[in-house]
């Protein structure tokens, strides 16, 4: 769990983080979105100490994250950031290798780690290990610098806009990744973006800043239904809310009894795309099919516009 | 073809050179023509390879003393603790390149005496500004996401310097330590004026006797020397900047 406790920042007399408490319950991934300049950045450095605080506290599951060296706080925390970082002139799996090394691993932990790692990304370790990382794609550097951020299986991961240099394309199937890994260690992720879409992806729970204060912090549908202000209303997108809503939401949810002809829908797929689906093929409903293969009932339009209206 | 050309002619003078320094009367008849009727052409008042070697002992004990002097600065004033002696240093070690090297040795004379002692000096001081300039650079013109990742993974400020930005910096601390070699070869000449044992005794034992083939001997063997570690650190250089 990470207490954020009345927490301040200033800058030659410029408030940048003004007096912020939220609290990050573990396993959870947080996202705080804002403008540039929001303080967003600033907020997630404070929390590995690479901005000190001038007010508040942070706790570290209770403990203040004061009470031990910043070097030694950060190697507990994994961080990852927008461009990736890595060490030019060490290759691969010396990157991943980083923390493992300065906390002492013995080299066949180490090593075993690092491979588990680059399998985990999909990346071969026998091929990828070797190279530098100037021999990557993008996509592929960017999965290292996450892959290095996780290799001392830290219990909470800072990301300060991983995604922010990837291709659409990419950068979709890199937040899959991410859950999927979240999913696997069960790390605390608190990540910082400024792309709506993004943060409603990924996000248990959203943090929305602006001029160094804490707007909203809740789930992404209460920031859709009851935004606190105009501003997260306006960063939510008027104009995106209920496509918003269904996209948040499995087909499973809004699946009835009933018979519908055409392709099948997987239960799984989001309602924004379900409803995508039946307009573009122009029928009132759809049949849906669980995972195993069983027809469950059928998907009306109606159904999903009563949701995208805000309907449990 | 084209890339093997280079590396041809550079073994071609260092073969040049080994022979030289080993038999020098073997290149007699070339310089012969350079020197009045019964006037000695080859330098015979010291062994060349000895002068040549001690030649290159003094300017690497000086480039050494001097690489580690700068490198330290550099490094110092590139801390947040340091900044402040930002602006001293570098008049410190502009003070040294300004300074002539021959002012250097009339004022090193009277406090040390004749010898290597004062080229030291000279070229110490003389070799300091392009190898500090150059570290300095190196270090604060990292790219801001590797150094900040670097403290990101919790690296101290000691293992941060170490391990990631002197390694990054090296290609252009070579290149600053690699000018400073090459002045410092052509500078130790002036050395001999002051009684060290440098290759300008050569030149300097021509010119008062009216031998041109003294002068162009020891000049030659500066040149080449000059050539190929300039080419040496070049390499080196470009072998570790393919990594960054």
């Amino acid at each position: 769990m990470i207490e954020i406790d009345h927490v301040s920042k200033v800058y030659d007399g410029k408030t940048v983080v003004d007096d912020i408490s939220l609290t990050i319950e573990p396993h959870t991934i947080a996202v705080i979105v804002g403008t540039s300049g929001s303080g967003k950045t600033t907020l997630l450095r404070m929390i590995n100490r690479l901005v000190e605080l001038d007010a508040g506290m942070v706790r570290l599951d209770g403990e203040d994250n004061r009470t031990i060296p910043g070097y030694e706080l950060r190697r507990r925390i994994g961080y990852a950031i927008q461009g990736h970082g890595l060490f030019p002139h060490r290759t691969v799996a010396e990157n991943i290798a980083t923390v493992p090394r300065l906390n002492g691993w013995d080299r066949r932990r180490t090593t075993e780690k690092v491979r588990e790692l680059l399998s985990l990304f999909q990346l071969d370790p026998d091929a990828f290990g070797p190279r530098y990382p100037h021999e990557l794609s993008g996509g592929e550097q960017q999965r290292v610098g996450v892959a290095r951020a996780l290799a001392a299986e830290p219990n909470v991961l800072l990301m300060d806009e991983p995604f922010g240099a990837l291709d659409p394309i990419i950068r979709a199937k890199a937040q899959d990744d991410l859950l999927a890994i979240q999913k696997h260690f069960g790390t605390t992720i608190i990540l910082v973006t400024h792309d709506m879409n993004e943060a409603f992806h990924l996000a248990d729970k959203i943090a929305v800043m602006d001029g160094g204060r804490l707007l909203q912090f809740g789930p992404p549908d209460e920031l859709v239904r009851r935004p606190a202000t105009g501003f997260v209303e306006a960063m939510v997108g008027a104009g995106d809310r209920p496509f918003r809503l269904l996209s948040m939401r499995r087909v499973a949810d809004a699946a009835e009894a009933g018979e519908a002809s055409g392709p099948a829908l997987a239960a799984s797929m989001n309602q924004q795309d379900a409803l995508a689906e039946l307009m573009w093929s122009g029928r009132p409903a759809a049949p849906v099919v669980s995972a195993d293969g069983t027809m469950t009932g059928r998907v009306t339009l109606d159904a999903l516009l009563k949701r995208a209206r805000g309907a449990p | 073809m084209s890339r093997v050309t280079p590396t041809l002619l550079r073994a071609l003078l260092l073969a040049l050179l080994v022979t030289f320094l080993l038999a020098p009367e073997t290149f007699e008849p070339l310089l012969r023509p350079l020197v009045q009727q019964n006037a000695p052409v080859i330098y015979a008042q010291g062994n060349l390879m000895s002068l040549t070697l001690q030649h290159l002992a003094t300017v690497f004990a000086a480039t050494l003393a001097a690489t580690i002097v700068a490198v330290s600065l550099a490094v110092l004033v590139s801390r947040p603790i340091g900044a402040e002696f930002l602006p001293l240093s570098r008049s410190l070690v502009n003070i040294g390149q300004t300074f002539p090297p021959v002012a250097v040795l009339a004022l090193a004379v009277p406090v040390v005496g004749f010898g290597e002692k004062p080229t030291l000096i000279a070229l110490f001081l003389y070799g300091l500004l392009p190898i500090f300039e150059n570290t300095l650079t190196g270090l604060t013109t990292l790219p801001r996401a590797v150094v900040e990742a670097a403290r990101g993974t919790g690296m101290t400020g000691w293992q941060r310097l170490v391990k990631i930005e002197l390694p990054l910096a090296m290609p252009v601390i070579l290149a600053g330590i690699r000018l400073s070699v090459v002045i410092s070869l052509a500078t130790a000449t002036i050395g001999s004026t002051v009684a060290a044992r440098t290759l300008g005794e050569v030149i300097i034992a021509g010119l008062q006797s009216n031998n041109l083939a003294y002068v162009v001997q020891g000049g030659l063997i500066v040149g080449a020397l000059a050539v190929l570690i300039y080419d040496g650190f070049s390499a080196v250089e470009r072998r570790l900047a393919v990594r960054s």
